[in-house]
């Protein structure tokens, strides 16, 4: 495998340029800007005109992702976002950054042309890029479950399990999310933790998550899970939890921390404080992105009713946990783990096959939704305090 | 001791329970380590069998995990579901008396 060393000693497995709105005002010309170039150049952006710490650093990791080789950003002119502390992270991590502001360069069309100009200039230089070997222990795997089925639990999410295990081994770094649907897991979690202290703080993230999902009102286990063969909220959430496998925990980080070397972590995706903004993650890209912003190189989605999502920046990799579902939706599955239940597949031997389809990925295949121009970005209001000393024990 | 049914899939060793992974008809033979069962009711994808036999009480074990715990004794081959687990954290919401199998 090859791959593209970035200044922070990190390394990419695309090379692309993003072209960030850092208002929704400035969405329309960043997303005309790419239109020519979607082979290359990729749209992510902040919506919200008033200022977030959380949306700065995100957007500070994301323009900084060993993925990205070049930023465009573009401003209205009059927003909050502090583009002017984002454009020099991005020029102190070594990648050429050019701001453009609409308000300053003529509107709508003359910024379009203008910024066409540049990804050109960017796209060409990128080119040229020198690569270097890249191991397994360079990887950075996220991993997030999907239009869940009663099916998911029980091929996709532990074959992915597997698939983890096998990174780990070698040197990875994995991580897993979803601390709302992981209430019940918290004990089994906790006695992985690499220290006591890690697990205690495990414990203290899934019960923040239950807090604040019992705030916002809704349960997490409907009459149709049971009729899946569902029985308790505890067993949904192993299900969903099968997905980090078996390895020891090594850290607990929230989004936009780094894990400072390689092993499992769980990201507390939950803000703290009191509940403001809405629910956590308002769709699965929603979580995508904050792993990307903690170093993901790509996403493993387990899906059982069949999403057909990728992202901007970093590929998506889907694995289809219902065989039904597969068929329909083959040309959007990279993965059938409904053969674990169809066909009497081994858990081992599609872990052994995702991977496969990782290093492959890594190497520049590209992934089903990568194809078929799947570029989908999410990134909203949340604030979040940081994470205290025993989260990543020495 | 006889290999599992094919089945049948057992997703840890430590497990008390398999999943059904082909739907399974009353009256089928199924074959556990301990030896074989006669299923007494349709049992549908992704639904669980004990794997041996669970005492009342007793903690159900999936992935390796506590899942819940046993309402009654249950037998080797017998479905595992709400009718004899409760959860350990908040009793769960299903449709009562649903006679509805899925596929």
């Amino acid at each position: 495998m090859k791959g593209y060393p970035r200044k922070d000693g990190r390394k990419g497995i695309r090379n692309v340029v993003a072209v960030a709105y850092l208002v929704e005002c400035a969405h329309h010309v960043a997303r005309e800007i790419v239109a020519p170039h979607r082979e290359t150049a990729h749209v992510i952006g902040f919506p919200g005109c008033f200022p977030n710490p959380y949306a700065q650093t995100m957007m500070e990791r994301l323009c900084t992702h060993p993925n990205v080789g070049a930023v465009v950003l573009v401003s209205l002119g009059c927003e909050s976002f502090n583009r002017h502390q984002l454009e020099e992270v991005i020029r102190e991590n070594g990648r050429s950054v050019e701001t453009l502001i609409i308000q300053r360069d003529g509107g709508t069309r003359s910024t379009i042309e203008k910024g066409r100009a540049v990804v050109s200039k960017m796209a060409s230089e990128l080119v040229n890029t020198q690569t270097v070997p890249l191991e397994i222990s360079d990887l950075v795997v996220g991993t997030v479950c999907g239009g869940s089925d009663g099916t998911s639990g029980i091929t996709g999410n532990p074959a992915v399990g597997r698939t983890f295990d096998m990174l780990v081994e070698s040197g990875a770094t994995c991580i897993f999310e979803e601390t709302g649907e992981l209430i019940g897991c918290e004990h089994v979690m906790a006695a992985r933790a690499a220290t006591p202290e890690l697990g205690a703080e495990i414990r203290a993230s899934v019960d923040k998550a239950a807090a604040y999902y019992a705030t916002l009102g809704f349960g997490s286990f409907a009459a149709g899970n049971a009729e899946g063969g569902l029985t308790t909220i505890e067993e949904k959430s192993l299900g969903a939890y099968a997905k980090s496998g078996q390895s020891q925990i090594t850290g607990l980080i929230k989004p936009g921390d780094i894990p400072p070397k390689g092993g499992l972590y769980l990201m507390d995706v939950v803000p703290d404080g009191e509940v403001r903004f809405g629910f956590p993650n308002i769709s699965d890209n929603a979580e995508i992105v904050e792993m990307m912003a903690s170093g993901a190189l790509m996403t493993l989605f387990v899906t059982g009713r069949g999403s057909v999502v990728g992202s901007a920046i970093a590929p998506v990799i889907k694995i289809a946990a219902n065989p039904h579902m597969y068929e329909r939706l083959s040309e959007d599955m990279d993965i059938n783990a409904g053969r674990i239940i169809a066909e009497g597949a081994e858990v081992d031997d599609v872990g052994s096959e995702i991977l496969d389809l990782v290093k492959r990925v890594a190497s520049g295949e590209p992934t089903k939704s990568e194809d078929l121009g799947h570029t989908e970005f999410i990134l909203t209001y949340k604030s979040f305090e940081p994470i205290g000393p025993a989260c990543l024990p020495i | 001791m006889p290999a599992i049914d094919p089945r049948l899939l057992l997703l840890s060793r430590h497990d008390n329970v398999v999943v059904v992974r082909s739907a399974l008809d009353a009256g089928d033979v199924v074959t556990l380590e301990t030896g074989t069962a006669r299923v007494q009711e349709r049992i549908g994808l992704g639904h669980k069998l004990a794997r041996k036999a669970i005492a009342r009480g007793e903690k159900i074990i999936k992935y390796g995990a506590t899942i819940g715990s046993a309402l009654t004794d249950i037998a080797p081959g017998e479905h595992v579901h709400l009718h004899n687990v409760k959860s350990d954290y908040t009793p769960t919401y299903a449709l009562a008396a649903s006679e509805e199998v899925p596929k």
